[in-house]
């Protein structure tokens, strides 16, 4: 799927909105939709086929995520594995839900867990974050009370792409004996997560962040760990999460995760930084009042987040699909609502800027001729829709 | 002399109760899409966010959040359509 030096006629950078499913992913899928091995609990030989091939699945799922294997729970996807983590923890905890601790960037499905549990009589601290988006880790030993039942943070911000310091945020957790949940979306195999020996007890993940199938992913918990069922049924992944596996996709997802671990061991993080690396200093440079929102260091390598003024990100978005590039705003919830997206509120974008977000994000098959197509679209876009001073459209 | 208390009577109702942002926000767009410049609509939603949501929707959008009442876990939005 290499492409050439040419300027390509399609241009790729939605990966955290949709990522292509690679190809040896979907070779491995193809049996499992056609042979009749789709039960794992059936009583037949295929029955017994597919549960060896869930729990081959599982396995590589666990070494992804530096885990045991029992640990993975099977899901639709990462905002299953998010309200998973936070509802089951939360209201497992003694005496009801108490005190739940997460930062005020994280993904809608984890702050919308927390608000049910507030909902539910629990206390909810949502951490401040500075103008990266980066979490202070002294922030979370203060935040951290005795009744505290869970801190939920995520490996990086997907809007803006910032990383968090989660060595010295699990040292305090483990210190303090609450449970830490990571979303680990957009950072698995692109950074070192560990999560036996970072100190994790509650990883996300999904399985199209990984170029496997949409609709699958995993929520690992530390063997011991309690939690209760969201979903009720025949008591399927260990009685955590009934109802009959997506046995395709799930040994799509295992075989992701797999490519992934070895891919990252082969220098996949590195290429993808080199490319956004050059498509920052290249927008940044070309394009006046334009600036990279998150952190420049602590960053995903896939990832280039831009604000600029005076050009609204739906116009801009709109006349870079016309000319072949698809990209995004970062926030499909602020796209839905008109409402300026959290995170840039919390990063503390002034209300022009966060009119103006754009979000590029690469993967796998992303190329330099990629790059340089938008570096050669993107600022004459930007320069006619200011002086044309357009309102965007509604 | 006391002004007399003023009732206002909403031209439309929608209930948001059990959802969570970006739903209630959603909804309200869509609605006070339909409505008339002047209308009035009230929101029900029990997303803790919503309070703090609806705010920064009517700044941004620039119609007019005339009331926020609670009853227990439960807002009640006013919002004036102004466009």
């Amino acid at each position: 799927m290499e492409r050439g030096g040419a300027a390509p006629d399609r241009v790729y950078l939605d990966y955290a909105g949709f990522a292509p499913v690679d190809p040896r992913v979907l070779a491995v899928m193809r049996p499992f939709l056609e042979a009749g091995i789709g039960n794992p609990s059936a009583p037949h030989s295929l029955g017994s086929e597919a549960r060896e091939s869930l729990e081959a699945a599982r396995a590589k799922v666990a070494r992804l995520v530096g885990g045991s294997g029992p640990g993975v729970i099977f899901t639709s996807g990462a905002t299953e594995a998010n309200n998973l983590a936070i509802r089951g923890v939360g209201m497992r905890a003694s005496a009801g839900p108490r005190h739940v601790i997460a930062t005020a960037v994280e993904h809608i499905s984890v702050l919308n867990a927390c608000r049910d549990l507030e909902k539910a009589g629990a206390a909810v601290t949502l951490l401040p974050v500075d103008g990266e988006g980066c979490v202070n880790p002294d922030e979370v030993r203060r935040a951290l009370r005795p009744e505290t039942a869970l801190v939920s943070i995520g490996a990086a911000c997907v809007e803006i792409g910032t990383t968090q310091p989660l060595t010295d945020i699990a040292r305090i957790t483990r210190a303090a004996g609450v449970p830490l949940h990571v979303d680990a979306v957009g950072a698995l195999g692109r950074m070192a997560l560990a999560a036996d020996a970072m100190g994790f007890d509650l990883v996300t993940l999904s399985s199209n962040d990984l170029y496997g199938p949409p609709g699958a992913g995993a929520l690992w918990v530390r063997p011991g760990l309690k939690i209760l069922p969201q979903m009720l049924g025949g008591g399927q992944e260990g009685g955590y999460r009934s109802g009959t596996e997506n046995l395709p996709a799930l040994v799509g997802l295992g075989v992701a995760a797999e490519l992934m671990r070895a891919e990252a061991a082969h220098g996949e993080p590195a290429r993808l930084a080199a490319l956004r690396d050059r498509l920052v200093e290249g927008l940044v440079g070309a394009i006046s009042d334009c600036r990279l929102t998150g952190s420049r260091s602590a960053r995903l390598p896939q990832h280039v987040s831009l604000v600029l003024r005076g050009a609204k990100a739906d116009s801009v978005l709109l006349d870079l699909d016309l000319c072949g590039v698809a990209a995004s705003s970062g926030s499909a919830c602020a796209q839905r609502t008109g409402a300026p997206s959290h995170v840039l509120r919390a990063i503390g974008c002034s209300p022009q800027e966060m009119e103006g977000s754009l979000c590029f994000t690469m993967g796998r098959w992303s190329t330099i001729a990629e790059v340089d197509a938008v570096l050669e679209r993107l600022p004459p876009i930007v320069a006619r829709l200011r002086a044309l001073g357009l309102p965007a459209p509604r | 002399m006391a002004a007399e208390p003023k009732v206002l009577i909403p031209d439309k109702d929608i209930d948001c109760i059990g959802l969570f942002c970006p739903m209630p926000i959603v909804k309200t767009r869509e609605a006070i899409h339909g409505m008339r410049p002047g209308e009035l609509l009230a929101m029900l939603s029990d997303d803790p966010a919503s309070d703090a949501d609806m705010r920064s929707w009517c700044q941004g959008t620039g119609h007019e959040l005339v009331e926020v009442t609670r009853e227990g876990g439960v807002y009640r939005f006013l919002v004036r359509k102004t466009r």
